[in-house]
């Protein structure tokens, strides 16, 4: 069935299909339609909807509600993000599934809220203290705000973290008619096969797919924040404490090549686009008017995984380039990112805009 | 064929539904690609309102709107800020109930008074966001009237359907009345 | 040891303990595990849900579903769980900083929602973690390390707390009065909704020491002579100003949550069919 949806509530859609049946979260603008569709519908479906005193309520029920074996999620924006990184740092360490939906305005502080932004891109990567790497997906128009959130959701239970789906103002505003699947895949934790005696929360047997209990289920388990043994109690011991932060970090290290996600046209061509999110919808337009006019092709990549960042795809994405432009809404972020990927010969450009307003196809072609 | 559409007015006119009814009548009812995005203040209530439409028969990347093929205004304001968006060869309606103020000559214009038809045919100004969409239908065919009251069937609860439909046709009869 | 007592411990392992010597922490535990036992309460159906400090690694001692979370935290933590697993009996345990400062929002919103929590919170005046410094119990005039020259603030009464924003039930006890600890803790456990007791723990290591209040037995003995129940004050206006009331000071009945949301969804649903 066709039907005139936003980003929002495809994402809310998408939550749903994909086995989330909690959220806790709080109002905040551009966000808040997530919470209202899931307001309306998880009680309709056996799920709880909660609205929380505030963001740093809303992670710590999620997390709760996750290790109780109810698949759970929020969805806010940056000031919001902020409040919950702690929360997020904790799903990290303690290794609950959940997906955290920020769409992006513009900040610092309480900046834009009714404007869309890019400026959040880094905090994803870098909002929490400690070591950990993170996964975070960026949908670029209705139909994908859908297929990213299953994804975010499959994998934040495959890999036992927290994932981030970015989005920002417009794409979680925008309405397009879209085509949504009755049903889609979902990914389900195994089930145990060890006795509570031999069961291991964070065995070290497998460091994803794994294994996994929940409370309420005669596990007697002991979930915790600090840094832990496999049996969850805290140590002290150096080797065990490695071993912790080199599994979280191999969690997502061994699983890059399935996470990466980019879309690609034309790389054959001297010039380059890249970008993500509202931002590649204006590189795309660029892109072919300029072909238009030039009769000449003009490459385009478009991030739909932002982190972990697809630095060796991209590295080889661009062996024949010349000239790389990286388009995004904020002083530029992830143009580092890709000039440390990328071969140094290469030249590039930011084509930047952080004044609450999308780029202009027009901007970019001005600089090619 | 890519057509840039934006409806404006102030907060409370139902400016967002209106584009939200003409998105779906071209996007699901005539199998157009469209996107539709909107702006907003602060205010819930009495701020400036726009909704933009673009529908094409091409995928639509860069979602916003440069020069509008066509503007509806529904507040003075709102024609006085936008009307230099407008293409030369674009076409402008206006509510001449609210708009005052325009210069006719050098625009297609089709200057109605929706909300005092609406007031005095259906008792509620409210409904001059629906009676507008009847004469875009009636006067740009950029939409058909059949798509338009499929799209407000789907989007308009059954008990307030008929009245809704009345506005439809109003709109789409308006220079008869 | 009593074999059912042994039942509720993690003895493999996890002791010896973290506490000091003569802290009030481990009479607490101690009565918890005696409580569940006179309850009779199935260990494969308690979540103990603990924050950061030092009475928030009591769940790690015992054995039944333990979740220590952030600090402040553990009410929302333990909000997530109960909706999720509403048949848990969900029990919170931390300390005067960790509930009353930092997770002090949690507390009033969770009261005034009625989820069927319990709320042990094991006061013993400061931060003793991190080594003694001021909390919201704090009296005022005592000294701590970060108020080398007296406590200026006044303290919480966290009955008055707990009453106004809608607990159904609040109790006080000490680490003295351990068959009275017994009743009121067995008491808030079988009550359905957001029941809070409030321990007055002795941390002779830091405040104690820092206020010269002698060792643990003098701190236990301080408890004894300055607390008086509630079911001994026959005229409110009887009680010295230097007393503290212990006992059931709130007892009342209001509808829960997770029974309103569950009755919700079968409306929903019956509407819909």
């Amino acid at each position: 069935m066709r039907q005139l949806l936003s980003g929002n509530e495809a994402t809310a859609i998408g939550a749903i299909k994909a086995g989330i049946r909690f959220f806790a979260g709080y109002p905040i603008t551009p966000s808040t339609e997530i919470a209202e569709y899931m307001a309306r519908e998880l009680p309709k479906i056996g799920g709880v909807f909660i609205q929380m005193e505030d963001e740093i309520a809303s992670i710590n029920a999620v997390i709760g509600a996750s290790a109780s074996g109810m698949k759970a999620m929020t969805a806010t924006s940056g000031p919001g993000f902020s409040l919950m990184q702690e929360g997020i740092g904790y799903a990290c360490m303690a290794e609950i599934p959940c997906l955290i939906v920020n769409v992006q305005r513009g900040g610092p502080a309480t900046g834009l809220p009714t404007k869309p932004s890019q400026s959040d891109v880094m905090q994803t990567r870098w909002g929490t203290h400690g070591d950990h790497p993170i996964v975070v997906f960026y949908p670029y128009n209705v139909l994908e705000s859908f297929y990213l959130t299953v994804k975010a959701i499959n994998t934040a239970y495959f890999l036992r973290v927290p994932v981030i789906l970015l989005t920002d103002e417009i794409i979680a505003h925008m309405r397009e008619a879209v085509e949504l699947p009755e049903e889609v895949e979902i990914y389900q934790p195994k089930r145990k096969k060890k006795s509570p005696e031999e069961f291991l929360y964070y065995s070290e047997e497998t460091i994803y797919d794994s294994e996994v209990a929940y409370f309420g289920e005669g596990y007697r388990i002991h979930i915790s924040g600090l840094t832990h043994r496999e049996d969850g109690f805290p140590t002290n011991k150096p080797e065990v404490i490695k071993r912790k932060l080199d599994r979280l970090k191999r969690k997502i290290e061994d699983n890059k090549e399935k996470l990466w996600d980019l879309e690609y046209q034309d790389i054959g061509a001297e010039v380059c686009l890249i970008s993500y999110g509202i931002s590649a919808r204006t590189a795309l337009e660029a892109k072919y008017i300029f072909e238009k006019e030039e009769k000449r092709a003009l490459g385009y990549i478009r991030l739909k995984t932002i982190w972990p960042f697809p630095d060796k795809p991209l590295r080889a994405l661009l062996k024949s380039a010349k000239k790389v432009i990286v388009v995004e809404m904020n002083q530029g972020q992830l143009i580092n990112e890709i000039e440390r990927a990328i071969s140094p010969e290469i030249e590039i450009i930011g084509v930047q805009r952080y004044d609450g307003e999308i780029i202009t196809p027009e901007e970019i072609l001005a600089v090619i | 064929m890519r057509k840039e559409i934006r409806i404006a007015g102030t907060g409370g006119q139902g400016i967002i539904f209106a584009a939200i009814v003409l998105a779906e009548a071209a996007g699901i009812y005539e199998n157009k690609y469209v996107t539709q995005i909107q702006s907003y203040g602060p205010e819930a209530r009495g701020g400036a309102s726009k909704a933009d439409i673009i529908i094409s028969d091409q995928p639509i990347y860069f979602p916003q709107t440069q020069e509008l093929d066509i503007l509806v205004c529904l507040s003075q304001q709102s024609l006085d800020e936008y009307v230099k968006k407008l293409k030369e060869k674009g076409t402008l309606f206006i509510d001449s109930y609210y708009c005052k103020n325009f210069n006719k000559e050098k625009i297609k214009t089709y200057a109605f008074p929706f909300s005092l038809v609406a007031k005095e045919k259906l008792g509620r100004e409210l409904f001059a966001n629906i009676i507008l969409l009847g004469s875009l239908a009636r006067f740009t065919k950029i939409v058909s009237i059949e798509s338009l009251k499929k799209a407000i069937s789907h989007r308009v609860a059954p008990q307030f359907l008929a009245i809704n439909e009345k506005a439809l046709m109003l709109g789409y009869e308006i220079d008869q009345l | 040891m009593k074999e059912e007592i042994k039942n509720y411990l993690r003895l493999d392992e996890r002791f010896p303990h973290i506490l000091c010597p003569g802290c009030g922490i481990g009479t607490i535990a101690n009565i918890l595990i005696r409580t569940f036992n006179e309850l009779n309460l199935d260990k494969n159906n308690i979540c103990l849900v603990s924050g950061i400090g030092c009475s928030s690694r009591i769940p790690g001692y015992i054995d039944c579903d333990t979740f220590h979370t952030l600090h402040g935290r553990a009410i929302p933590c333990a909000i997530g769980v109960k909706l999720a697993r509403p048949y848990l009996k969900v029990i919170i345990i931390g300390g005067d900083g960790d509930i009353l400062a930092i997770g002090l929002s949690h507390f009033i919103h969770a009261a005034r929602r009625n989820i069927d929590l319990t709320v042990i919170i094991v006061n013993n005046y400061n931060y003793g973690m991190t080594g003694g410094q001021v909390s919201p119990t704090t009296p005022k005039g005592k000294f701590t390390y970060t108020t080398p020259y007296g406590n200026l603030e006044e303290e919480f009464n966290i009955y008055e707390i707990s009453k106004s924003a809608g607990a159904i039930f609040f109790a006080r006890s000490t680490t003295y009065h351990v068959t009275h600890l017994k009743k009121v803790l067995k008491k808030a456990l079988t009550k359905k909704g957001f029941s809070v007791v409030e321990i007055l723990s002795q941390c002779p290591t830091l405040y104690g020491r820092l206020n010269r209040l002698g060792d643990a037995v003098k701190m236990l003995e301080e408890f004894k002579n300055r607390t008086i129940d509630i079911s001994l004050i026959k005229e409110p206006g009887e009680i010295p100003s230097d007393k503290i009331i212990i006992g059931i000071l709130l007892d009342r009945e209001r509808e829960e949550y997770c029974e309103k949301y569950e009755r919700l969804r079968k409306a929903i649903n019956e509407k819909r069919d």
